[in-house]
């Protein structure tokens, strides 16, 4: 499964005024305002949380599970992002954010920052005897590996196949701790929508072993108010070098390899997707891509403002060196990390499966698009004139949607009226 | 299918707006990546050339079952040796492209790497017209 038409971003109808703000920072074009309200067109939607971010009425939100969702299960475990650590002030070391965590409910907690280590040993092995042509791009940011699915699928090669940090941290709890038992409920505290939809259609995996995802956002203030009281345990294993994915930067200083590059924010990615693609970029061997601003301190379940995280994590990088060395949690060494099937393009672009249609039905778009305003009013409820063209052309909406055509078409009626009006009867007509 | 593009000269900044556009159609039409990708890189260095060297010009690309026929015409100062310019390393990009990445001489090599089939006119002093021919997988028709 990849996902095909599943993803956790949803609307409010009760929030939404129909504004059409979102439409226009959708990086797929996937929402259309219609009767007053947002659409998200299933198929092209990627997780990336632009509209999240853009809507003024916040209406645009993550579908993810409360934290009462762990009492399906006997054995509870959290397994929290390092984003997580970010959201809180330096003064709570990392073990006692742990160990609040704990207090929450959880039997156990474990750091996807450790796993992200054990990936990014993974990722540079698989940089250096990468078969592709050009860089691996990491594939731990799933709004980026859905981008590419919909928009660069001739980029699907150079995705790393390695599973994410999330993904490796739910597979040790389950492998590792509690093998065989089918009462653990592993919990990844996230800052991300994307990893929602991931948990449920995994990328790269047939199952995923997470079984829930629970936002910052909504554990944010009960763990706030646990933490001053909270005696501290050594539950922190995570170096620098994983507690760092939590920003733009950390995965490719992880991974290590010189020739590398990082960009974060969906349209960078995409600029960089771009060139890629044209060619360009001969010389990189790995790029680091995070589809969020500052990468996962500023996804859409965080708190704290992206740019204060990360300045707090880093500030907890420099300090996790003095802890000292900590056995680590389980032996991970065989822990087989590869993908287990390969992610597959997604046609959600595609005017029609028959190519000739599809150029017929292009054609009638050209057309179309050269006839309208040009103006990307949104009035229609299409982000831009050239979409709306295309909805038109697919037989989505008529023409007579732009407010401009329509204004067209009454002024010719008007013209036709009075044209009528001036005709006299023969028996009338003095001239 | 028919698709004009102008190519505007002097802003490099700018190049490369004419093959993303034509790639996001060939996406529309369902053309497989590898086809999409080729396609892409071959443009996007002729659009360099032409922004380069040139001044700009214009891009016009055809879209049939068979294949994708581009061509690109400008009205630059020509190429005086074409088959000196066709060796890989050859440049003659001036500075400024060189310091922005360009010019290392790859351009028309990378070109024919991707095309089915390249042709390039040029009159010295009148300007180029380039033609690329990308054939489609499972297209039985040869280039002309």
């Amino acid at each position: 499964m990849n996902g095909q038409t599943f993803h956790s971003v949803t609307l409010d109808p009760a929030k939404c005024t129909g504004c059409t703000t979102c439409i226009r920072y959708c990086p797929t074009e996937a929402i259309r305002v219609r009767k007053g309200r947002a659409i998200i067109m299933d198929e092209r939607c990627i997780d990336c949380g632009e509209c999240i971010r853009a809507c003024p009425h916040n209406a645009k939100k993550a579908v993810s599970d409360p934290l009462a969702a762990m009492e399906r299960f006997n054995i509870r475990v959290a397994i929290p992002a390092p984003t997580l650590y970010g959201q809180f002030d330096e003064k709570f070391t990392i073990d006692r954010i742990l160990s609040a965590l704990k207090g929450l409910g959880f039997d156990q907690v474990l750091e996807v920052a450790w796993a992200a280590e054990l990936v990014s040993n993974a990722g540079a092995l698989s940089v250096d005897q990468r078969q592709c042509k050009g860089p691996m791009i990491s594939s731990a940011c799933p709004a980026v590996v859905k981008l590419i699915q919909v928009r660069f699928p001739s980029l699907i090669e150079n995705l790393m196949p390695i599973q994410s940090p999330m993904e490796v941290a739910a597979r040790l709890i389950k492998e590792r701790f509690y093998p065989g038992r089918a009462d653990v409920g592993v919990f990844f505290i996230s800052p991300c929508a994307g990893k929602v939809t991931v948990s449920r259609y995994p990328q790269g995996v047939k199952t995923s072993a997470v079984d829930g995802v629970i936002g910052i956002k909504d554990i944010y203030v009960p763990l706030r108010n646990t933490l001053p009281g909270t005696v501290e345990l050594p539950l922190a294993h995570a170096s620098g070098r994983g507690i760092a994915w939590a920003h733009i930067d950390g995965e490719s200083d992880a991974v290590g390899n010189p020739a590398g590059i990082s960009v974060s924010g969906i349209a960078d990615v995409i600029s960089v997707l771009e060139a890629l693609e044209n060619g360009k970029m001969a010389n990189v061997a790995f790029i680091e891509a995070l589809a969020c601003p500052a990468g996962c301190v500023g996804g859409p379940l965080t708190v704290e403002n992206p740019y204060i995280a990360r300045a707090r994590l880093r500030a907890r990088e420099r300090r996790v060196v003095s802890r000292g060395h900590r056995q680590p949690p389980v032996a991970a060494d065989d822990l087989e990390l590869g993908w287990e099937e390969p992610v597959q393009a997604r046609e959600a672009l595609r005017l029609h499966p028959d190519m000739l249609k599809a150029m017929i039905m292009m054609e009638e778009m050209e057309v179309i698009h050269a006839s309208l305003p040009g103006l990307d009013c949104g009035s229609c409820g299409a982000p831009t004139c050239k979409a709306f063209a295309e909805d038109v052309a697919r037989g989505h909406v008529v023409i007579t949607d732009c407010i401009f055509k329509l204004r067209e078409n009454v002024r010719k009626l008007a013209e036709q009226l009075i044209d009528m009006e001036r005709i006299q009867p023969p028996g009338l007509d003095k001239d | 299918m028919k698709l004009h593009f102008d190519v505007p000269g002097d802003d490099l900044s700018l190049a490369g707006k004419a093959s993303s556009e034509l790639k996001k159609a060939l996406g529309r039409l369902g053309i497989d990546p590898v086809t999409i990708k080729r396609t892409a890189v071959a443009m996007y260095e002729a659009e360099i050339n032409m922004v380069i060297h040139a001044h700009g010009g214009s891009a016009d690309a055809e879209i049939g079952p068979a294949g994708i026929d581009i061509r690109l015409q400008d009205s630059g100062p020509g190429i005086p040796d074409l088959d000196m310019a066709m060796q890989e390393g050859y440049s003659t990009a001036p500075e400024a492209a060189r310091e922005l990445g360009f010019g290392a001489g790859m351009g028309l090599p990378n070109m024919k790497r991707n095309a089915d089939d390249l042709r390039i006119e040029s009159t010295v002093g009148v300007g180029t017209t380039v033609t690329i021919r990308i054939t489609l997988p499972g297209s039985t028709t040869k280039a002309p």
